[in-house]
């Protein structure tokens, strides 16, 4: 798990989002925040991945997918869900086409809530989680 | 000239036509049969060259309404025409052989409300997953 | 010879959201293209029923993230259609003014994304980066970057102080060098030219059959824009221009973009010198909702947004129906990317700046197993490989 804390590659998944937690990752990488220079790349391939970033509810025909890609995943592989859907699903709790939060679906390690997470918010839950990898 | 276009319309299918609301001069709602749905589609969209919209589907308990959205960009007017279909036998005539951009949403109100389109050249599911359950539809109230 | 399938998604790097696309092609020519949706579905129609119209506000907001103030837009336009509402004048403007500065961001985001397609990553970063000052604006103004949550019925619900004024004046004058050197960049780039022009060709009647909307119809010559047909809000009372260009290749949707922006920031300046003068409430008092129906259209970034909604005179919709634009620009994908090759592709598919979770609201293939196909970083890199091979034959 240690290995994991030097340079996190991450995958992007966007179950049932509404594509703005997703907008505010690629902000994160982009100049103004500039993940990238923590070593955090944007990988395309999910083979290539350490964290997994969800995003949105997942509704039911993504949730067959997101447990495709978990299990392809190497390990060990974290999975982070940004955004108030991802984490709780928030309005669309009742919506018939939803499966459930990930967490119901793939184990969770963080949590970063917020509509959307500000890039802030998210630099700050990559910290927590890689001081809790430092700790073991 | 937005007067015109209902003039027009109403000109060409006087008998067919059950009734005109018109809310607001930029706004009207016309009332017709499900069986000549199709040949005002195609006099609105093919001789007055307005855009097709959206077509929404309701379900108001005891019959399914169909509302088909066209725009007069030019006058800046929202012209709908509007059926009633039977809840039991929703069936109606599709018009995607016209307009090409129905197909999509055709396919929508097909799955989440029931509405067979006759003669719709790919009547399959577009959003709802595979596994859904048959005969279930989401924005039916039952 | 052998015709091959490659599959674009449900997840790859391609878009950010999850979207099918099924290329049939020959060698390197396109022949087909399917695109299957469903995986961004939430039913957001359905949970409308159940929301008071207030609650539908907030719903509506969440369809999308980038165009997030125009769904509100045009449900309050919807409702108050309904309702026979009037608005205070004031919240006109700061209405248009949100509406526009979305505009600004969504087009610099847009002009990023279709940048790191082709292989161009420095305009990638460099529209990013001019796209923070909106935001900051944004948060300035209503307190968060995205979802601003400023449309209520009959007004706005914060409004926008003088002593701002000047500060969203100086970012949108600081927007104007930077939109100078985007428009230098696409418009005397002998590359961007080579690999944009005549690419995925829409034409006026293709545009007219698929119903396709905003940009998308404006590049290929149809002036379309609800902003000056059915004038709403503060648009009638500003001087703007409807930008439309008569080719309709990517590169044409390109250039509508940058021009629009150019005409936001004169909106945005117009309504700021309005609202200096123009005071008074921002809000109107609303009673009830009667029973009847309305139709709200709001001119989103990427096309006309149409909200229906029927009411029985409870605070609650019967029925919300949602239409976004980009619902009837991706079919438009079936005529400019069929003939076109494949490293075409990616940008004729991002050209209209599609948007999954406003087409759904209510969708790259996981790699088909045992199928040969390429991966949807393999199709960047193609696209970006065949903009390096221009240059090296043009010598830049």
């Amino acid at each position: 798990m240690k290995a994991l804390t030097k340079s996190i590659w991450v995958f992007h998944f966007a179950a049932a989002s509404c594509n703005n937690c997703d907008i505010e990752i690629l902000d994160a990488l982009t100049p103004r925040f500039d993940l990238e220079r923590f070593g955090i790349l944007l990988v395309g391939s999910i083979r290539h991945a350490d964290v997994i970033l969800a995003t949105g509810a997942i509704s039911h025909k993504a949730a067959v997918r997101l447990k495709r890609l978990y299990e392809q995943a190497p390990k060990p592989c974290l999975v982070v869900a940004v955004g108030a859907c991802a984490c709780s699903m928030t309005m669309f709790r009742d919506s018939y086409n939803m499966a459930g939060p990930f967490d119901g679906l793939v184990p969770v390690h963080a949590y970063i809530p917020g509509c959307p997470p500000k890039p802030e918010a998210m630099i700050m839950g990559v910290v927590k989680l890689i001081k809790a990898l430092k700790k073991g | 000239m937005a007067e015109e276009i209902l003039a027009k319309i109403k000109e060409k299918f006087s008998w067919q036509i059950l009734n005109i609301f018109e809310k607001s001069p930029r706004r009207a709602y016309i009332d017709l049969k499900p069986e000549n749905i199709k040949e005002i589609v195609e006099f609105i969209f093919r001789r007055l060259r307005a855009r097709f919209v959206i077509v929404s589907a309701v379900d108001t308990r005891n019959a399914i309404e169909i509302l088909y959205h066209f725009s007069f960009d030019i006058e800046g007017k929202i012209i709908t025409l509007r059926t009633k279909i039977d809840k039991q036998n929703p069936e109606i005539e599709s018009v995607t052989p016209i307009i090409k951009g129905a197909e999509w949403i055709e396919r929508e109100i097909y799955e989440l409300l029931g509405v067979r389109f006759k003669n719709h050249p790919n009547l399959k599911r577009l959003l709802l997953a595979e596994d859904w359950p048959e005969g279930k539809y989401p924005l039916r109230r039952d | 010879m052998a015709k091959t399938i490659i599959p674009i998604g449900p997840y790859h790097p391609l878009q950010e959201e999850p979207e099918f696309f099924k290329l049939l092609v020959e060698g390197e020519k396109v022949l087909e293209l399917e695109i299957e949706l469903g995986y961004n579905h939430r039913g957001i129609e359905k949970i409308a029923e159940s929301k008071s119209y207030d609650q539908v506000l907030f719903l509506v907001e969440r369809v999308c993230g980038i165009c997030s103030t125009s769904h509100p837009f045009a449900s309050v336009n919807a409702v108050e259609e309904l309702a026979d509402i009037k608005v205070p004048e004031r919240a006109l403007y700061i209405r248009s003014i949100i509406g526009e500065l979305e505009r600004l961001h969504s087009h610099l985001l847009w002009l990023g994304l279709a940048g790191h397609f082709i292989g161009y990553n420095t305009v990638w970063m460099w529209a990013w980066r001019y796209r923070e000052p909106v935001l900051d604006i944004f948060e300035k103004i209503t307190g968060n970057r995205q979802h601003y949550a400023m449309m209520k019925i009959g007004g706005v619900r914060r409004d926008i102080e003088s002593d701002d004024i000047p500060e969203i004046w100086k970012m949108v004058d600081g927007l104007l060098p930077v939109l100078d050197m985007f428009k230098g960049v696409v418009m005397d780039d002998p590359v961007i030219h080579a690999r944009l022009k005549g690419v995925g060709i829409l034409t006026k009647e293709d545009v007219f059959e698929y119903g396709a909307l905003g940009p998308t119809a404006r590049a290929s010559g149809v002036a379309i824009d609800v902003r000056k047909d059915d004038p709403y809000a503060a648009y009638p009372l500003v001087d703007w221009q409807v930008i439309t260009q008569e080719e309709g290749d990517v590169f044409a949707k390109a250039v509508v973009r940058i021009l629009e922006m150019y005409e936001s920031v004169k909106i945005i300046k117009g309504c700021l010198d309005k609202l200096k003068v123009v005071g008074g409430e921002i809000d109107a008092k609303v009673k009830e909702i009667p029973p009847g129906e309305g139709i709200g259209r709001h001119e989103a970034p990427r096309g006309e947004v149409f909200h229906y909604v029927r009411s029985d005179g409870s605070n609650r919709p019967v029925r919300y129906k949602i239409r976004a634009p980009s619902y009837m620009n991706v079919p438009t994908n079936q005529k400019s990317v069929v003939g076109g090759t494949i490293s075409d592709a990616t940008i004729t598919l991002a050209a209209v700046d599609p948007c999954y979770c406003c087409t759904e609201r209510v969708a790259v293939v996981d790699k088909k197993t045992g199928k040969k196909g390429l991966t949807g970083q393999d199709l960047i890199k193609l696209s970006q490989e065949k903009t390096l091979r221009i240059k090296r034959e043009m010598v830049v």
